[in-house]
C-alpha cells in the first residue's frame, strides 16, 4: 500500500518551471523533510499537495487514491492537514475558535439544525470541543485558550497553527517551515512536538525546513530540491554530504 | 474585575457569558418592553430602530462576519417588501406565510447574487452587488403588475391571525418580537460550525479552504441567510412606511446600511444594533435640534443683551434650516468614526467597559494592533 506518493510532479507558471518532475514517497509513520535554497519550489509542492495550485503534470497518491484532481476543501477531509509559512490563522477569533475550525473537516453542514441550535448541534459542539481540548493539552495552550490570535506573540501563533492542523485529526501533517521566526528554545520545543506527533499520535509528517539541526534531529528521510528538481534523497547525513547539495548551497 | 468560572463546555456554548450578563439582558428586555409607556411620542421612531436592527444584523452577517461587503442590500429589502405586500394584498395569503415566503424569495435572490460573486473578491464583489441593486430597482419600476411601478402602492396595516397591529404600540411589539427572533437565530448560527466557517473565510480564505471549508457553499449560505433576514425586515419596513415606491430602495439606502454596520462596529451583533439606533435616531435628533436650537441659542445669548440674542437666533436658524444638513452630519460622523474609532460604537463601549473593570490599570495600548503584512493572500 502506498501511504503518500508524489509521482513525476510538475507545474509551470508561464515560462517558469517551478516544480519539475519531482517524485518521492512518504511512508506511514515517517518524518519526511524537504530542504533547498530559496525559490527551490518547496512551498509550491505544498501548495500543489493542498490543491491550491493545479499541477501541470504528474500525480499525487494518498492511501492508494489519486488525489491530483480532488477539490481543495476535500483534502482535509481525506486526512491531510497543513500549516503555512507565514501563519494563516483567523486573527480576529480566539485560539479556541481557531482550533474548533480545525474540526470543520468533521462537521457536516446542517443549516436548519444550526439556526435553531438543536440539542444535536450542542452534542456535536461538545464533541468537537473535547477533541480541541485534547490538542490544547497536548500543545500546552491552556493559557491562551480565550485570547484573540492578534494579541499573541509569533511563537505561540506558530504552535496554535500546528494545533489547528492537528484538530483535523490528519494522517499526514504538512508543516511549512515550523521553526521560522522561533527562538532557539521554541525550536527545541518544536522538535519534541514533531517527534511526539509522530510517535504518540501516529501522524506522519511532511515538512519544509531550513534549520538543519531540527532537520537532523527529527527527520527519517530528507529530500533536497533546487530549481524545482530533486538533487538528492536519503538520510539527513547522506543528503547534507551529497556533492550536488553542497554545491547548491555554497556554490562552486 | 469579574471572573467567569467555567466548569463545563456548555459555559462556552451558552448565549450569555454568565448569569450576570443574562440579568443585564433581561433588564434591557424589560426596559424595552416598558418603553412605550415612558416615551409614547417616540414609539414609532423606535420601531424603525428595530427594523433597521434587522437590516443591520443582515449586513453584519455578510460584511462583518463573512467579510463580503455588499452595496446592494436595499434591493433585498425591496424584494422582501414588495413580495410581502403582493402576497398579502393581491394573493390574500396569511401574514405569517407571506413574511416567510418573502424571506425565502429574498434568500433565493441572495443565492442568485452569491453564485457569480464566488469568483469575485473585495471591491469587485461590492460593485457586482451595486449593479444587482440598480437592476432590481429598475425592475421595481417596470413590473407594474406586482409593484404598481412609479405610481407606488399603498400598504395596509398588518393583521395577523385576525388581530390588527394598526396602532403604533402594537406594531412596536411586533417589530421587537421579530428582531429578537432574528437575533436569536443569528446568534445560534454564529456559535455553530457555519458561523465559524464564515469568520474563517473573512480572516483567511486560503486557510479556511485547507481546513475543509467549502468556500462556495459557505459564501452562498451567508448571502442567502443575510438576504432572508433583509427580506423579513422588508415586510416590516413596508408596513412601517405604508407606501412602496421604487425610489425608496435606492443605493443611498444601501449605503446607509453599510454606514450602520461600520459605525456600530464590524464583527459584532451589538454593533449592528448600535448602528441601527444611530442611523434611525440621528434624523430624529437632528430634527429636534433643528426645531429648538435657534431658541436655545437665542435665549442663551440673550443674556448678553437683546440685540445679540436676536442676531444669534437668526444666524442659528438660517444655519439649521440649510438643506443638506442631515447628510452632511451623517458624512461627518462617518469620517470621524473611521478616523478615531474604526471599531465603531461597540469598540468604544468595550473600551469603556474595560476601563471600569480594570481601573486603575487600564492602558490604551490594549487595543492597539500591530499591522501584519505577511499574508499569503497574494497566492490568489
Amino acid at each position: 500500500m502506498t501511504f503518500f506518493a508524489v509521482e513525476d510532479l510538475g507545474v509551470s507558471f508561464g515560462g517558469i518551471r517551478a516544480v519539475d518532475g519531482v517524485s518521492f514517497e512518504v511512508e506511514a509513520g515517517q518524518v519526511f523533510t524537504i530542504i533547498g535554497p530559496n525559490g527551490a519550489g518547496k512551498t509550491t509542492i505544498f501548495n500543489l499537495i493542498s490543491r491550491i495550485y493545479d499541477p501541470t503534470d504528474g500525480r499525487l497518491v494518498f492511501r492508494d487514491e489519486d488525489i491530483t484532481r480532488v477539490a481543495p476543501h476535500e483534502i482535509a477531509r481525506r486526512g491531510i492537514a497543513r500549516t503555512f509559512q507565514n501563519i494563516e490563522l483567523f486573527e480576529h477569533a480566539s485560539v479556541l475558535q481557531n482550533l474548533l475550525l480545525g474540526r470543520h473537516a468533521h462537521a457536516r453542514p446542517r443549516l436548519l439544525e444550526e439556526i435553531l441550535f438543536l440539542p444535536a448541534v450542542r452534542a456535536r459542539e461538545r464533541a468537537h470541543r473535547e477533541a480541541a481540548e485534547k490538542v490544547i493539552d497536548f500543545l500546552e495552550l491552556q493559557a491562551y485558550r480565550d485570547s484573540l490570535v492578534v494579541n499573541l506573540p509569533y511563537g505561540v501563533r506558530k504552535v496554535v497553527e500546528m494545533g489547528r492542523a492537528l484538530c483535523t485529526e490528519p494522517a499526514l501533517l504538512l508543516l511549512d517551515e515550523p521553526s521560522s521566526g522561533l527562538s532557539v528554545e521554541e525550536t527545541e520545543d518544536m522538535a519534541f512536538w514533531i517527534q511526539d506527533i509522530r510517535s504518540l499520535l501516529g501522524i506522519s509528517v511532511l515538512m519544509v525546513e531550513h534549520d538543519m539541526s531540527l532537520v537532523g534531529a527529527v527527520s527519517d528521510r530528507v529530500l533536497a530540491l533546487n530549481y524545482g528538481r530533486v538533487l538528492a534523497c536519503g538520510t539527513s547525513r547522506e543528503v547534507q554530504e551529497h556533492p550536488d547539495v553542497v554545491k547548491a548551497y555554497l556554490g562552486g | 474585575m469579574r471572573f467567569a468560572f467555567k466548569t463545563t463546555y456548555d459555559h462556552d456554548l451558552g448565549l450569555f457569558r454568565d448569569p450576570v450578563q443574562r440579568r443585564w439582558y433581561a433588564g434591557l428586555l424589560a426596559a424595552v418592553l416598558l418603553l412605550p409607556l415612558g416615551l409614547p411620542d417616540y414609539v414609532s421612531d423606535i420601531s424603525m430602530v428595530f427594523i433597521y436592527g434587522l437590516c443591520g444584523l443582515s449586513l453584519m452577517v455578510l460584511a462583518g462576519y463573512t467579510g463580503l461587503v455588499s452595496l446592494g442590500h436595499a434591493a433585498f429589502l425591496g424584494i422582501g417588501a414588495y413580495a410581502h405586500v403582493y402576497f398579502v394584498q393581491d394573493l390574500g395569503l396569511p401574514w405569517v406565510v407571506a413574511v416567510a415566503l418573502a424571506a425565502a424569495l429574498s434568500a433565493a435572490s441572495g443565492v442568485l447574487v452569491g453564485l457569480p460573486a464566488l469568483r469575485m473578491t473585495g471591491v469587485y464583489l461590492t460593485i457586482a452587488t451595486l449593479a444587482f441593486a440598480l437592476i432590481i430597482q429598475e425592475a421595481f419600476s417596470r413590473w407594474e403588475h406586482v409593484t404598481h411601478g412609479l405610481k407606488g402602492r399603498p400598504v395596509d396595516k398588518p393583521v395577523i391571525f385576525g388581530v390588527s397591529f394598526a396602532s403604533d404600540a402594537a406594531f412596536y411589539f411586533l417589530c421587537l418580537a421579530i428582531l429578537i427572533a432574528g437575533l436569536w437565530l443569528t446568534a445560534n448560527i454564529l456559535r455553530a460550525p457555519t458561523g465559524r466557517a464564515w469568520v474563517a473565510i473573512r480572516d483567511s480564505e486560503i486557510a479556511a479552504q485547507s481546513m475543509g471549508v467549502h468556500l462556495a457553499r459557505y459564501k452562498t449560505t451567508a448571502f442567502a441567510y443575510s438576504a432572508a433576514l433583509m427580506g423579513a425586515a422588508g415586510a416590516l419596513f413596508a408596513h412601517k412606511i405604508g407606501f412602496l415606491a421604487p425610489d425608496i430602495f435606492s443605493v443611498l439606502l444601501s449605503i446607509q446600511f453599510l454606514l450602520m454596520v461600520v459605525v456600530g462596529g464590524l464583527g459584532s451583533l451589538h454593533g449592528a444594533l448600535y448602528g441601527a439606533v444611530f442611523v434611525a435616531m440621528l434624523p430624529v435628533l437632528i430634527s429636534e435640534v433643528r426645531d429648538h436650537a435657534p431658541q436655545w441659542a437665542g435665549h442663551l445669548s440673550g443674556l448678553l443683551g437683546k440685540d445679540a440674542g436676536a442676531a444669534v437666533y437668526l444666524t442659528v436658524e438660517r444655519f439649521v434650516k440649510q438643506p443638506g444638513l442631515e447628510p452632511g452630519i451623517f458624512g461627518l460622523i462617518l469620517v470621524l468614526f473611521i478616523l478615531f474609532e474604526p471599531l465603531g460604537i461597540y469598540g468604544r463601549w468595550r473600551k469603556i467597559q474595560l476601563l471600569f473593570s480594570t481601573f486603575p490599570l487600564y492602558k490604551r495600548a490594549t487595543f492597539r494592533r500591530q499591522k501584519t503584512y505577511m499574508r499569503s493572500e497574494r497566492l490568489r
